[in-house]
């Protein structure tokens, strides 16, 4: 009898997708006034992953239920977060199958199936973290660097673009950003000496309307920052989407490790602009400002987060266009996303690598002896996890891995660069005998993982200071985004295959379940009808819950 | 009616670039249409096509020029059936001259029907289209757009063509051309659902359980019907489409079904 009721909820709202309901330009930008839609990979261009929908609160969660599940034909890990578009959500199938189902039955509409080459060669996973939209075309970006163009109705290809050569060790994972009429994506790859590049597509036609490399060319600012001719070969890959301000039409975008990773003697130099974020004028791709993280990176820090872009009002009462970034080398920051300006930032997670930050937010380096442990260790204090930003609560939320080091050995002789192999120079080793070797941290039969190697936490900072209000500790890391609400409910889960419900404001663990299996994606939400639904994905299953009718 | 159409073809004697290379081995020839009905001719024009683009040059006009191979009689030193050809197409021979070949399953077909009946064809009999002449038949008179769509273009009630080419064998696509609902796949079979305020939704179904049904409808949207909610549900078993056999002319459907036999999908 249940199921009736749920059905006519659904007929209800069923005319919805299609011709009738195009995504424009506009309606990208003013993602935030149609909450129950889910439009782009951070929820908003903002990427604050915060959901306008209030219908569960913090009094009513206890009363989630599961509503639907899809199970993926995948294996691999599940890192996409759906868009939902009037009922209909639009998820991939790692590696790069695309999917449309009823957003409130999981019933599928259809499956787009794509095989890679076989010449792709990704580092980590043969992921993918979504599609984007325009129009009545989804967008995705596949593990062997081709960008397609699909039907959002019908599931059926419209055009393919070749972004980068697979061969060489060029892949893409993120879910495209689209901007005005331009699908913007950026490569991966930075363990294979690729040299990384930003690019903008034309959405009706596929065609490339600019680029942007990651590593200045000779002739170029920047270039003098690369040892020799290391620049050819440096990585500083892309691999999560960008964020986007449309006021100032810039398009801010992390930036990955210089490479060959753990041999920084090999790329002397500030290495730009690997492990820093920068923004582009969105019509042009030409460069605005950037801020680099950690220079000459020896530890694989990357600079891979998703910018999270803010309006926060200073002690003095100014509204400031800030942009927050807790990056995987333990330091939180704010920064001024009109300029660059660095404003803020401190450590959120133990850290060893560097005493501080300057006054222009240049890390302070303090290198470990070798086989001293440094803090945080490959993986970092965070890492690609979608963080989210409450205004409600004026809080930044991360997902955070403390006390976490790892022992780091250059290799002795310099690495010599083979087009399509593993560029590597050197290695990261655990810093706990017999845990699980970084970067796999593949779980045995017997988990070797222990509160010795590191422990896992939702921390909430105040983005004026860096400092912590509140945390959740546990006891195995965390993989997970953060979704908040503005109802100041606060959605994540974890490697222990729990998918939580905090209260925003305080920490307080509101309601939980558990998934079994590791929740890789950042969670997310959205309405049909009249009922809000939540999405994570745990292991290669998809689960949504809503409130018990 | 389809096989007064197929022998008014016959005669119609229009021959492209395989006919001409065909010509030299029309002697004594069988109809096609008497070969014992295994192959159909839209295969067998296809086949005949691709045969002078890709084979003709090693194996001859008339199929025999390597020693102790001779298509045109069925001798051939490694394969007796139809999909031991396939393989031998597709993936070539090693330690020989015959290299692999990237084929459709169309493309195999064909290549395979033409060769089976080369010995057999008159090829003044074969009619072979031009796609490019099919392009605007089947932008204009056939206004095929209204109802398909291809690569993006056209509209949705009607199955998307973009990889036809790739995915039916010429006869196949023929007969949907002349027959449609005749060769109408289940999985295209229209329906209509009433719901139980009166809403009537048409449409292509996508996908069905025993509670939900999810189909484009007749407003190319995205449509999820909860069959508890229905009045009336009805799978037909008449296509919408209409036969070309009568409105387009001899050449109007080669060209066109040359047409859609180059849609190959999305590179």
């Amino acid at each position: 009898m249940a199921r009736f009721v749920a059905s006519t909820c659904v007929l209800s709202l069923l005319l919805t997708a299609g011709l009738g309901a195009q995504v424009t330009a506009d309606r990208l930008r003013n993602a935030e006034s149609e909450p129950h839609n889910w439009l782009t990979y951070s929820g908003s261009y903002a990427s604050t992953r915060h959901s306008l929908l209030e219908q569960i609160t913090p009094s009513n969660v206890d009363d989630l239920e599961l509503k639907w599940v899809f199970q993926a034909r995948s294996l691999e890990n599940f890192t996409a977060t759906p868009l939902v578009v009037d009922g209909v959500m639009y998820v991939t199938q790692a590696p790069n199958d695309v999917v449309a189902l009823d957003a409130a039955t999981g019933r599928v509409f259809w499956v787009y199936e794509y095989t890679p080459s076989p010449e792709s060669r990704p580092c980590c996973g043969r992921i993918n973290r979504g599609v984007g939209i325009l129009g009545d075309t989804l967008f995705m970006a596949t593990i062997d660097a081709q960008l397609i163009a699909l039907d959002a109705v019908t599931g059926r290809p419209i055009w393919k673009t070749a972004v980068g050569e697979p061969s060489q060790g060029y892949a893409m994972t993120v879910a495209p950003l689209v901007i005005d009429d331009k699908v913007v994506v950026g490569v991966a790859g930075g363990e294979y000496g690729i040299r990384g590049y930003i690019a903008a597509y034309d959405a009706a036609t596929g065609d490339e309307v600019w680029r942007f490399y990651t590593i200045p060319g000779p002739g170029e600012p920047g270039n003098d920052t690369w040892s020799g001719d290391s620049w050819r070969t440096g990585g500083a890959s892309v691999w999560l989407t960008g964020s986007y301000d449309p006021e100032l039409n810039l398009t801010y975008w992390g930036i990955g490790n210089p490479g060959p990773d753990w041999n920084p003697a090999q790329r002397r130099g500030d290495n730009l602009y690997s492990d820093s974020v920068v923004a582009l004028d969105a019509d042009t791709g030409e460069l605005r400002w950037y801020f680099q993280f950690t220079p000459n990176d020896p530890y694989d820090y990357d600079a891979v987060q998703i910018p999270v872009l803010a309006d926060i009002e200073t002690a003095d009462g100014q509204v400031v266009k800030v942009m927050l970034w807790a990056n995987r080398n333990g330091f939180f920051y704010a920064l001024d996303r009109t300029t660059g300006r660095f404003i803020n930032g401190r450590p959120f997670v133990t850290v060893n690598w560097a005493e501080g930050l300057d006054d222009s937010g240049r890390p302070i380096q303090t290198p470990q002896a070798p086989g001293e442990v440094t803090y945080p260790g490959v993986q970092g204090g965070t890492n690609w996890y979608s963080p989210s930003y409450n205004p409600g609560t004026g809080l930044f939320y991360l997902s955070a891995w403390e006390n976490y080091g790892a022992i780091f050995e250059p290799a002795s002789e310099p690495e010599e660069y083979r087009e399509g192999q593993l560029f590597l120079g050197g290695r990261p080793m655990p810093a706990i005998p017999g845990a699980a070797a970084p970067p796999a941290l593949a779980r045995g039969h017997v988990n070797r993982w222990t509160e010795a190697v590191g422990t896992g936490a939702v921390i909430a900072l105040d983005p004026r200071t860096g400092e912590q209000r509140w945390k959740f500790e546990m006891t195995d890391v965390t993989t997970s985004g953060i979704l908040t609400t503005a109802s100041d409910v606060l959605f994540t889960g974890g490697r222990e295959g729990y998918f939580y419900a905090f209260d925003a404001r305080d920490g307080e663990l509101l309601w939980r379940t558990t998934l079994g299996g590791v929740v890789h994606n950042g969670p997310m939400s959205y309405q049909v009808d009249d009922a809000q639904y939540v999405a994570a994905a745990a292991g290669n299953v998809l689960f949504v819950f809503g409130l018990r009718e | 009616m389809r096989d007064s159409r197929m022998r008014d073809r016959r005669h119609a004697g229009f021959l492209a670039l395989a006919a001409a290379v065909l010509l030299a081995a029309s002697g004594g020839a069988l109809r096609a249409q008497e070969h014992a009905g295994q192959y159909e001719q839209a295969d067998i024009e296809f086949g005949a096509r691709l045969y002078a683009d890709n084979c003709s040059a090693c194996h001859g006009t008339e199929g025999d020029a390597i020693a102790g191979v001779s298509l045109r009689s069925g001798t051939f030193s490694n394969a007796s059936s139809d999909a031991d050809l396939q393989a031998v197409i597709a993936n070539g021979l090693p330690d020989t001259a015959m290299p692999p070949g990237e084929y459709t399953d169309a493309e195999l077909s064909g290549l395979v029907a033409f060769i089976r009946t080369m010995g057999d064809v008159d090829p003044a009999s074969l009619t072979v289209g031009d796609a490019a002449r099919g392009e605007a038949v089947f932008l204009g008179k056939g206004d095929c757009l209204s109802c398909h769509r291809v690569a993006g273009r056209g509209s949705r009630s009607a199955p998307d063509l973009t990889d036809i080419g790739a995915v039916r064998s010429a006869g196949a696509i023929e007969r949907s051309l002349l027959d449609p609902t005749g060769s109408m796949l289940p999985v295209n079979r229209p329906v209509r659902a009433v719901t139980r305020d009166g809403r009537e939704v048409s449409g292509r179904r996508l996908n069905e359980d025993t509670f939900t049904v999810q189909l484009i409808d007749q407003d190319e949207r995205l449509v999820s019907l909860a069959k508890a909610d229905l009045r009336e549900y009805t799978v037909l078993t008449t296509s919408p489409m209409p036969s070309y056999e009568d409105e387009l002319g001899e050449q109007e459907l080669s060209d066109l079904l040359a047409y859609l036999l180059s849609l190959q999908g999305v590179d």
